[in-house]
């Protein structure tokens, strides 16, 4: 006989996820009935604020909906509004926005690898606890997300909430001095970002093999971050403006954030979606490092995420440099962007996934409407399926924290930013 | 000029006088984006120095969790805007001898402070935003730390800044209070060398009425200051809206150069309301 016993167990927080959630777990006979991540972030209304505004002030307002991630939300913002009143930047332009999110992706993702995933797996509380006893490894991710801030810092004068980029191109040219001292972090760091590869591959990671839809962007000819089209292992294959066809937002009682589906069914987003769908477009040095992994991709198991992340980590580094090299310096930095009554589509692979924005503007540039789909939001549903999956393959019949723990370090494969969606993990647990 | 400001010395005296030398550390999240945070984040070796000089028994983002926990020195970034948030920060100011409010939204109630002039409710932009508008729990307004609980330090910024930070932990590990320079944004801007965008560009430059402290970036960029760092002391924002009517600014446009990340300070929140239609 199974014992039914009521368990309330009180996390009051969940660590090393950006923003507040909970967990809601009831199960029986060593079967979940029920499982729900609820969202708290208590919401902030910037779709709101948006309306009314100048197109100029734009860019400003949508950095603050998430520290972590900033030029993400510039960079589809930007687009949007470029879109809407006619205006295409210059190729100067588009690479100079591609190397400052290069930047992004290496200071979230080192963050990420280091400190708020791997203390799970080498059994850690946290990253400060394990710098004690893995202090090459701290700093090696220390070091990383230093470079990824230096490059955002770059063209934005600092590496949260950066003030460089405008419709139409950026506000000033590089440093000199700051882009050759850039250039020779990151030639420093490259030895470093290959080892990352293999070395995350060597950690003994859960096995744990699931069916999901993996959605990224494409690009023509470049691994997706800044622009392509919306894809899946479904067969889509959709413009940017065709996205809300087949992706539709729901709200559910528990959560402030709203859940995104395709055609019904939960997707996912993020490293291990692109790399699942693109990783044919990586430079061949990064597919190099891939290979000798022995790592097989697609890949079904969402702990593969850190590799995902090292591996992009690398390929940023190595985009980093091919972009620094190449770098010239303009008497244009921007073209000029008059408003236009329109509207416009932006989505850019931001460090957690696909980011999608809409927008309205009226003929002297003012918002009229704005929709903002963040990746973790496409991503909740999907991290409900997974938990439920996750935990009855782990066994149910472990001790509360055992449950716990392992619930937390699945939903830390996502890098859940949560204030643009949760740290608040309760889980409560009957069984 | 710049202002030694002992808010609440007897919070000093209080810190000075903790049992052990060791002060136990916190960082407290509310309603924000998380990026001022990244100002210890982001720090790199200076975070791991920072673990062996103090006890960080609480910083979700980055790991140690025991919130309840009693500290010498409590960081809070965020607004005030659930009643959740408000029972929160009652009980984080109990178990803290030190409180320092970090970043716009701690300070001035932030970006989302908009909320708290609009003539909708929050309730009518939830129900504009979510489908199940019954589910949010959300105050009508966000507002400042220092709206619900005494405060000892307050740090502008959007976002604060790594220098700023340190700065303030190194002078309370001292046992002083930490100097704040609430002088405009000009000041530092000529210390750099840049050129006025508000004189000889004509741009609506928010540098004359800012506190210093984001080492000018705007300007340096090229573009006119939006006041990120909120404030200056003693602002002359009368004097500049005229200005910027003489640049050609429409009142709508004059009001939102003051309604944006810092709103809901008295000097902005009024100089805005003047010009707003």
């Amino acid at each position: 006989m199974t014992e039914l016993r009521d368990i309330r167990i009180e996390v009051p927080v969940l660590a090393r996820v950006e923003g507040e959630g909970a967990l809601e777990l009831e199960a029986r006979n060593g079967k979940i009935e029920h499982l729900r991540l609820r969202i708290f972030e208590p919401p902030r209304y910037f779709e709101k604020f948006l309306e009314g505004r100048s197109y100029q002030a734009v860019l400003d307002i949508v950095a603050r909906i998430c520290g972590i991630c900033p030029v993400a939300y510039q960079m589809s913002a930007v687009q949007a509004i470029e879109q809407a009143f006619g205006v295409t930047p210059s190729a100067w332009v588009t690479d100079q926005r591609r190397l400052m999110y290069c930047g992004e992706w290496l200071q979230s993702h080192a963050l990420h690898i280091h400190l708020l995933a791997l203390p799970d797996f080498l059994g850690f509380d946290n990253g400060i606890a394990m710098a004690a006893k893995y202090p090459e490894e701290v700093k090696r991710g220390l070091r990383l997300q230093r470079l990824g801030n230096d490059i955002i810092a770059l063209f934005g004068g600092r590496s949260v909430h950066p003030i460089g980029v405008r419709p139409g191109g950026f506000h000033h040219n590089l440093n000199p001095e700051q882009l050759a001292r850039c250039l020779e972090g990151l030639r420093t760091a490259l030895p470093d970002a290959r080892a990352l590869v293999g070395w995350t591959a060597g950690l003994s990671l859960p096995d744990d093999q699931q069916d999901f839809t993996n959605v990224a962007l494409r690009h023509a000819s470049e691994y997706a971050m800044y622009s392509g089209r919306v894809i899946s292992d479904q067969g889509h294959d959709l413009a940017v403006d065709e996205y809300e066809r087949h992706f539709r937002e729901l709200h559910e009682a528990h959560s402030t954030a709203l859940y995104s589906l395709l055609d019904g069914r939960p997707y996912l987003v993020g490293p291990l979606a692109r790399l699942n769908l693109n990783h044919d477009q990586l430079s061949p040095a990064a597919q190099q490092a891939l290979a000798e992994t022995g790592w097989q991709l697609p890949s079904r198991n969402m702990f593969h995420s850190i590799i995902a992340r090292a591996v992009e980590t690398y390929e940023v580094v190595l985009e980093a440099i091919r972009l620094l090299e190449n770098h010239q310096p303009t008497d244009t930095p921007y073209v000029v962007c008059e408003p236009r009554a329109g509207e416009g589509f932006g989505a850019t692979e931001a460090p957690r996934g696909l980011l999608w924005h809409h927008y309205r503007f009226s003929e002297d540039g003012k918002v009229l409407h704005a929709r903002i789909v963040p990746p973790t939001a496409q991503n909740q549903a999907r991290m409900e399926e997974d938990l439920r999956q996750s935990l009855e393959a782990f066994g149910l019949h472990h001790e509360d924290d055992a449950i716990r723990l392992r619930g937390e370090t699945v939903i830390r494969n996502y890098d859940p930013c949560i204030s643009c969606a949760t740290h608040f993990l309760t889980l409560k647990m009957r069984r | 000029m710049s202002a030694w400001s002992p808010e609440h010395p007897d919070a000093l005296d209080q810190l000075n006088q903790r049992p052990q030398p060791r002060p136990k550390v916190a960082v407290h999240k509310f309603s924000s984006c998380d990026g001022c945070q990244l100002a210890f984040i982001n720090a790199g070796e200076a975070l791991i120095t920072l673990s062996q000089l103090v006890d960080i028994v609480h910083f979700a983002e980055a790991g140690p969790l025991d919130a309840e926990a009693e500290v010498d020195i409590a960081f809070v970034e965020g607004s005030i805007s659930t009643p959740h948030e408000k029972e929160r920060i009652e009980q984080v100011r109990r178990q803290s001898r030190f409180l320092v409010s970090i970043g716009a939204c701690a300070t001035s109630g932030g970006l989302q402070a908009l909320r708290n002039f609009n003539s909708h409710s929050a309730e009518q932009w939830t129900q504009a935003v979510y489908a199940q508008p019954a589910y949010i729990d959300s105050l009508e307004t966000a507002t400042p730390v220092a709206e619900h609980v005494k405060v000892d330090l307050e740090l502008w910024g959007c976002p604060v800044n790594a220098r700023q930070v340190f700065a303030a932990i190194r002078a309370l590990l001292f046992g002083v209070m930490p100097l704040i320079d609430k002088d405009k944004l000009c000041v530092e801007c000529k210390r750099r060398g840049n050129v006025c965008v508000l004189v000889a560009k004509g741009e609506p430059c928010m540098g004359p009425v800012t506190h210093l402290g984001c080492g000018a970036l705007c300007p340096a960029f090229g573009r006119d200051c939006y006041a990120c760092f909120g404030p200056a002391e003693n602002p002359n924002t009368h004097a500049l809206a005229r200005r910027f009517v003489g640049l050609g600014l429409l009142p709508e446009e004059i009001a939102h150069r003051f309604h944006f990340i810092n709103s809901h300070t008295p000097a902005f929140r009024s100089a805005g309301l003047e010009w707003a239609e």
